[in-house]
């Protein structure tokens, strides 16, 4: 038997499944009814589930997208989106050659990340009084 | 001994032994008895209806009733037990692999679950038989080392493979070899107690029926 | 700019925002298997952290490791870890050589004594004085004890140096040992795997600089929050094991619908490792799931553990049955037969029959 007679399976995405998205998506609705209740932020880190081929898209699909995407680039770029759930983000972190190194469900009204960090707010005052000092010399 | 060379030797060294003295043991075993011999029987078989060595294999395997009457745990717990072990050892598909390995046949397996369910229905009705042993007098005064040696090297290969698959009582990797060692006592042990009856039971009922019918009785 | 700043003033003179830092926390947190949540702490933590020096021993090893942990040259954030140690030594990586590095090695030693991290990787041989791997003219035994002295922690990095390895396979020709048997007095990591996955190596190295200590350890040393699980008890193809759906070989039916590769020789019941979560290559994919059975690398002797293929219930190589047993056993029936006969057939000719009148004297 040569190569080009072993069949080759395409498996469907949508087939595959072995049922612990039903057990992610009650953790979710659980965070968020914490979140509603005491203003307490979750996070799931999706890298430390067993996820099994197909899993990881079906849950892409199950979340969908919501109103907002944000794309960061900080040391490689970062994904972060709401889920069609409002209060449900997802945020993937990649590395400059593209590897995920980080990627999280966080359930909260805004994700840190995406807000201006203080020490960066102080940095780039720094840097505008600069910009202003050597246009008043000009 | 670390636990994964302890698994390695169990399943190299140690079932090397355990099947060595094993062969060893049967085939002495096996000379021993069946040499023996008998007188020849110099009258004229005689013939009748249901009597045969066959029929006697069968026909015991359902006690009289009134033999019934008299110790119904002995029977509903001794079938029970080895209904449950014949499950556990030849239909877990580990086990079956094991089998295939050594002697190539094989055949399918049921999910882990009803080996599981199984297991734990035969660890029951074993300690059932041996608290009615403990506890009816004669039972008891009959009883010898050999009778509760017996029933030992049976239970702890059940137990400890339970107990593996349940993640108690030790880390898994210790206690999957403690299993194999469980079963490899019992491999060594059997040809020289008791429990030899797995082989010898079918010729010793087939003897008992075949003398029988010639003499025109069906026992 | 000085080597050992804190980590906070080297990102800021690098020109890393803050931002930057906190995805790099968050990487760090999933790496150390935490709660997402502590990210924020980390961060905070890691920004004061001065960065400790760190030397990498290399023993009798393949490289895999190393090359485990820096595939790349670019800046990555894996290699960001390496910002937050100072590797004032390793053999493979570093630029200088020959006496200008066993200078620096030296120097290290000296400044930060009792408080520099020391990372091995291979085994140590012990045989005929340790000849068997030595660098400029010293045995591995010689300079492993001397660095370790000043060490506040060893990382021993991958399964030769945790537990001996390859090397110490049968029938371990050059005496092999891992660090654990020549160290004593020294806390000591094992990172095992061969080679170990990298966010293992570098989610190890982050715990011990944000917290200080070393992370709760296994009976074999390992960081529990990696090695805590086997493969068996998180492996996504585990309901086919429960279901009893085996593949029975690599392209039939059950391979190619995924079931379980217990049949094949799979070690995933007896290995304790993070592939079935934290997997390989960035989170791809890993043996089992790429087809092949787990061949239990993190787990000490596994080069001496049978085949690969050979199921965990069935002997580790095809059984050689002693043939001086059937020969034996058959003797000792047929002697024992005969031994039976003769105390028949002298009962028999010993028996006397006895009379009413014998028995009424």
């Amino acid at each position: 038997m040569n190569l080009q007679n072993i069949s080759v399976k395409i498996e469907n995405a949508e087939e595959y499944s072995i049922g612990s998205l039903r057990a992610l998506l009650v953790e979710i609705a659980t965070l968020l009814e914490e979140f509603i209740r005491n203003d307490t932020r979750g996070s799931i880190d999706l890298n430390s589930l067993p996820f099994a081929p197909g899993e990881y898209e079906q849950l892409r699909q199950l979340l969908g997208q919501g109103e907002v995407s944000a794309h960061i680039e900080a040391i490689g770029p970062s994904e972060i989106i709401e889920t069609r759930y409002p209060g449900v983000w997802w945020a993937t972190h990649y590395n400059v050659e593209g590897d995920i190194v980080a990627d999280m469900l966080e359930i909260t009204d805004i994700p840190e990340i995406i807000k201006s960090q203080s020490a960066d707010i102080a940095t780039g005052l720094e840097l505008l009084r600069a910009q202003l000092n050597d246009e008043v010399k000009q | 001994m670390d636990q994964d060379l302890f698994l390695t030797w169990v399943r190299s060294t140690g079932l090397n032994i355990a099947l060595s003295i094993f062969v060893l043991g049967m085939l002495w075993r096996t000379f021993e008895i069946y040499t023996l011999g008998r007188k020849p029987d110099l009258a004229a078989p005689r013939r009748r209806a249901g009597a045969s060595g066959l029929h006697t294999m069968l026909r015991r395997s359902i006690p009289e009733s009134s033999v019934f009457k008299r110790s119904p745990i002995s029977y509903v717990g001794g079938y029970i037990f080895h209904i449950g072990l014949f499950i556990v050892v030849l239909l877990f598909a580990q086990h079956i692999k094991l089998i295939q390995s050594i002697t190539g046949l094989s055949w399918p397996s049921l999910p882990a679950q009803f080996i599981d369910f199984a297991a734990v229905v035969t660890l029951a009705a074993m300690l059932l038989v041996l608290v009615d042993r403990i506890s009816k007098p004669v039972k008891r005064f009959l009883s010898t080392f050999q009778d509760y040696a017996a029933w030992v090297l049976t239970f702890l290969p059940v137990l400890t493979g339970y107990l593996a698959t349940k993640h108690l009582l030790l880390p898994y990797t210790t206690m999957l070899a403690l299993h194999i060692l469980c079963a490899e006592l019992l491999l060594i042990f059997l040809p020289f107690t008791k429990l030899i009856h797995v082989f010898t039971l079918w010729a010793s009922r087939w003897y008992n029926g075949d003398t029988n019918s010639k003499k025109g009785v069906a026992v | 700019m000085n080597e050992h700043d804190t980590l906070g003033e080297r990102l800021a003179q690098q020109g890393i925002s803050r931002r930057a830092f906190l995805k790099f926390c968050a990487a760090i947190a999933s790496m150390m298997a935490l709660p997402p949540g502590a990210a924020t702490a980390i961060a905070e933590t890691l920004v004061k952290t001065t960065r400790p020096s760190a030397i990498w021993l290399s023993f009798q090893e393949c490289t895999g490791c190393t090359e485990s942990l820096t595939r790349s040259d670019t800046p990555t954030l894996e290699n960001m870890i390496f910002n937050m140690i100072s590797l004032d030594y390793h053999e493979t990586l570093q630029a200088a050589s020959g006496y200008g590095a066993e200078k620096s090695r030296e120097d290290a030693m000296k400044k930060f004594y009792g408080k520099y991290l020391l990372l091995v990787d291979g085994s140590i041989p012990l045989r005929d004085g340790g000849v068997y791997s030595t660098v400029a003219g010293r045995t591995n035994l010689d300079v492993l004890q001397e660095v370790a002295k000043g060490a506040a922690a060893i990382i021993a990095v991958g399964t030769c140096s945790s537990f001996g390895g390859i090397p110490e396979a049968k029938p371990n020709p050059t005496g092999a040992v891992p660090v654990s048997d020549i160290i004593k007095d020294k806390p000591i990591i094992n990172v095992s795997g061969c080679p170990p996955i990298p966010v293992v190596i570098t989610g190890v190295l982050a715990h011990y600089l944000t917290f200080g200590k070393l992370p709760a350890l296994d009976d074999l040393g390992r960081p529990k929050s990696f090695y805590g699980e086997s493969i068996h008890d998180r492996c996504y193809r585990r309901p086919f094991y429960d279901q009893g759906k085996f593949a029975k070989t690599f392209d039939d039916e059950g391979a190619r619908n995924g079931w379980c590769l217990f049949e094949l020789g799979c070690k995933g019941p007896i290995t304790h490792n993070a592939c079935a979560t934290t997997k390989w290559n960035g989170g791809t994919s890993f043996p089992i799931e790429s087809g092949h059975g787990c061949l239990g690398c993190s787990e000490p002797h596994f080069w001496d553990g049978g085949s690969f293929y050979a199921p965990l219930s069935t002997p580790t190589s095809p059984l050689n049955l002693a043939t001086e047993a059937v020969v034996a056993g058959a003797a000792v029936g047929a002697a024992v037969t005969i031994a039976n006969r003769m105390k028949k057939n002298t009962a028999k000719s010993e028996h006397q029959t006895a009379t009413v009148a014998d028995l009424e004297k």
